[in-house]
């Protein structure tokens, strides 16, 4: 078990060093540099701002700075909003994101999973089919498609629920839906079917046989075997609900780190674009490690390899 | 000749040895033809209602996407002066007057929108987009991951260690984080290499666009990988491969014809169910304003373009975001029906 751990948690370090890396190449080929954009500036001042970000020094050099100064978690300064380091505009901002994709989070496995269940154990019936079809409808809508759907129906013509910002409890409503209903359609079809095969098998029969109780049978034996598949989707789920966000929180003004990832690319504001990469990809990579090792503890059966 | 009454041995007479009469022969002949894999996949894929349904929606949206645009009376970047924001089958002032003059005037269906361009046009255009950048990225993932993961899974050993160490790396590279990244880095380089003499086809086909094929290139494919290389670790075991080599066949040529068209089955359902998570892709990046070039639509950019007159003008929203979601439902149908006709063990 330790092997594994800690073989995953070289994987992932490696993987959130390649990230970087690619970042700030990537950042680098941009053509210009990040001051071109900016009004005529004369070469003196543009010598000047360049010796101020280090920009002048080799690019090799320039990397080992960065990399030194990023594992001690400094992204440097923002280039639009003056004065503010990105580490501080990334732990301002990462909270309000956190809130509202962990309610996301909850939100699709609350229904998900009691739903799936209720599809298995219906099979063929209405409430099967009933389900299925917004299980499928949930995975062919893209997001910003049921956004802008649930902003026009119940913020725009209803007028039931706010469409600006994060002031109130209602605020939250439209968002978390929005971004909960991919993830539920998922979670309720991986749901059907894990609990359709559960269910076939002998130790279900078994349990019957003996003469244990309905519930304690679907409580005890079947969710807790059928609930497996669940558990490995957290991880794509996490950095679904991450990316959902971009858009989510750009249709809904959220002042979220995914509406500021968004705006900073329109912004060009290269270092708040190189931050919020890395951080968010060492968040994706650590959740994913987490959840890995979380199923291996929780099912013994997968063989550690 | 005495025979042992325990023994098996036939009585036989020289009657035994004549040739086969007309009448004998005919129990031979294969009265039904042989089922060939196709036919029967296809079969079991006729029979499936859903499937079947989706095909034609798909088939229909093509024909709109990409042989009704040629003939439209309108094209998507022609601004029609004083007809901005119709709604549908509205007709300007300019326009009325010309139909009480006689002449015919094409109906606006969809509206136009508020640079007074056809709607109906545009969402076809888009629409060519999102399929186009579906199928050639598809096809894009279908050649690089068979490719890399037979050659990993034939291969063996150290070499397929590493090559699935690399897949297992990009594997939990976030993605959607890369595409951005990269859409947004490439974009002034690709910018300039259009301008080159001899890459002018670059401008043509859109810097955005061949940023997202680049992306799905280098990142997408190994999904693909990994299934293609779980089913040839199956399959190479099979005497067929042993007795090919027997023969003095190359690896390249036991891959090619022996491994890969036997995995044909996973090859189409994983390709047919990548291509709504490509167009799935391609609108998320259009809506963030990182995919095709104005003015070239997508549907992902119509809708974008579309959320600050959702007041006023709704059904500009609508219609682009119907018919993506037409269009990934109905792929994903067609997929899973794909998967129950050629690949039922897949089904899980």
């Amino acid at each position: 078990m330790a092997k594994y751990i800690f073989k995953r948690i070289c994987l992932a370090i490696v993987t959130i060093w390649a990230v970087a890396t690619l970042t700030f190449f990537l950042m680098n080929l941009v053509p210009g540099g990040p001051f071109m954009s900016e009004k005529a500036v004369s070469p003196e001042a543009m010598a000047a701002l360049e010796a101020k970000y280090g920009l002048d020094k080799p690019l090799g050099e320039q990397y080992l700075t960065y990399m030194k100064d990023a594992l001690h978690g400094d992204f440097g300064q923002s280039l639009r909003q003056r004065g503010r380091s990105v580490s501080s505009i990334i732990f301002s901002k990462f909270p309000v994101s956190a809130k509202v994709g962990g309610m996301a989070v909850v939100v699709a496995l609350v229904l998900g999973v009691p739903l799936g269940c209720l599809a298995a154990f219906n099979r063929g019936k209405v409430w099967d089919h009933i389900i299925s079809v917004i299980a499928t409808c949930g995975i062919a809508v893209p997001s910003f498609v049921i956004c802008t759907f649930l902003m026009y129906t119940f913020g725009v013509k209803l007028k039931w629920l706010p469409t600006l910002g994060l002031t109130g409890p209602a605020n939250y409503i439209m968002p978390v839906v929005a971004l909960a209903f991919y993830p539920m359609a998922y979670i309720m079809r991986l749901m059907r079917s894990s609990m359709l095969d559960v269910l076939g098998q002998d130790y279900m029969r078994t349990a019957k046989a003996k003469g244990v109780s309905q519930s304690k049978s679907i409580f005890k034996h079947a969710l807790r075997n059928a609930i497996l598949p669940v558990i490995t989707y957290l991880g794509p789920m996490m950095a679904y609900t991450l990316s959902g966000s971009f858009i989510v929180e750009k249709i809904f003004t959220i002042p979220g780190l995914g509406g500021q990832f968004v705006s900073s690319i329109t912004n060009r504001d290269y270092t708040v674009i190189m931050g919020t990469t890395i951080f968010l990809a060492t968040f994706m990579v650590i959740m994913m490690v987490v959840v890995d090792i979380l199923y291996k503890i929780v099912d013994p059966r997968i063989k550690l390899k | 000749m005495k025979k042992n009454p325990l023994s098996f041995q036939l009585d036989l007479n020289p009657d035994d040895f004549l040739p086969a009469s007309e009448e004998e022969k005919e129990s031979l002949v294969v009265m039904r033809e042989s089922v060939s894999f196709w036919k029967d996949g296809m079969r079991r894929l006729r029979k499936n209602k859903v499937a079947m349904v989706s095909l034609i929606v798909i088939l229909v949206i093509m024909v709109f996407a990409f042989i009704v645009p040629s003939f439209y009376p309108y094209s998507y970047e022609q601004q029609i002066k004083g007809s901005n924001n119709l709604a549908p089958m509205q007709y300007s002032a300019q326009e009325l007057a010309r139909i009480d003059a006689g002449e015919k005037v094409f109906p606006h269906i969809f509206g136009t929108d508020k640079m007074g361009r056809d709607y109906a046009i545009r969402v076809m255009m888009g629409a060519r987009i999102s399929l186009l950048v579906g199928l050639i990225a598809s096809a894009i993932i279908l050649v690089i991951g068979s490719i890399y993961g037979s050659i990993a899974a034939f291969a063996g050993g150290w070499v397929d260690i590493i090559m699935m160490r690399i897949v297992d790396i990009i594997y939990t590279v976030p993605d959607v984080l890369l595409i951005v990244l990269l859409s947004f880095a490439l974009e002034d380089p690709l910018a300039k290499l259009a301008s080159i003499h001899g890459f002018g086809w670059v401008s043509k086909v859109g810097t955005n666009l061949i940023c997202i094929f680049i992306v799905f290139a280098l990142l997408y494919w190994v999904g693909m990988a990994r299934m293609v290389r779980s089913q040839v670790l199956m399959l190479k075991e099979n005497e067929y491969v042993t007795a090919a080599r027997a023969l003095g066949a190359k690896s390249g040529r036991i891959i090619k014809k022996h491994l890969l068209t036997n995995c044909i089955g996973t090859l189409i359902v994983t390709t047919t169910l990548q291509i709504p998570s490509s167009i799935f892709t391609e609108s998320f990046l259009s809506f963030l304003g990182l995919g095709v070039a104005v003015p070239m639509p997508s549907l992902g950019s119509l809708a974008s373009s579309a959320i600050n007159g959702i007041n006023t003008y709704p059904y500009l929203l609508f219609i682009p975001a119907v018919v993506i979601s037409l269009i990934i439902l109905s792929f994903n149908l067609l997929g899973d029906g794909l998967r129950d006709a050629f690949d039922p063990k897949l089904k899980n």
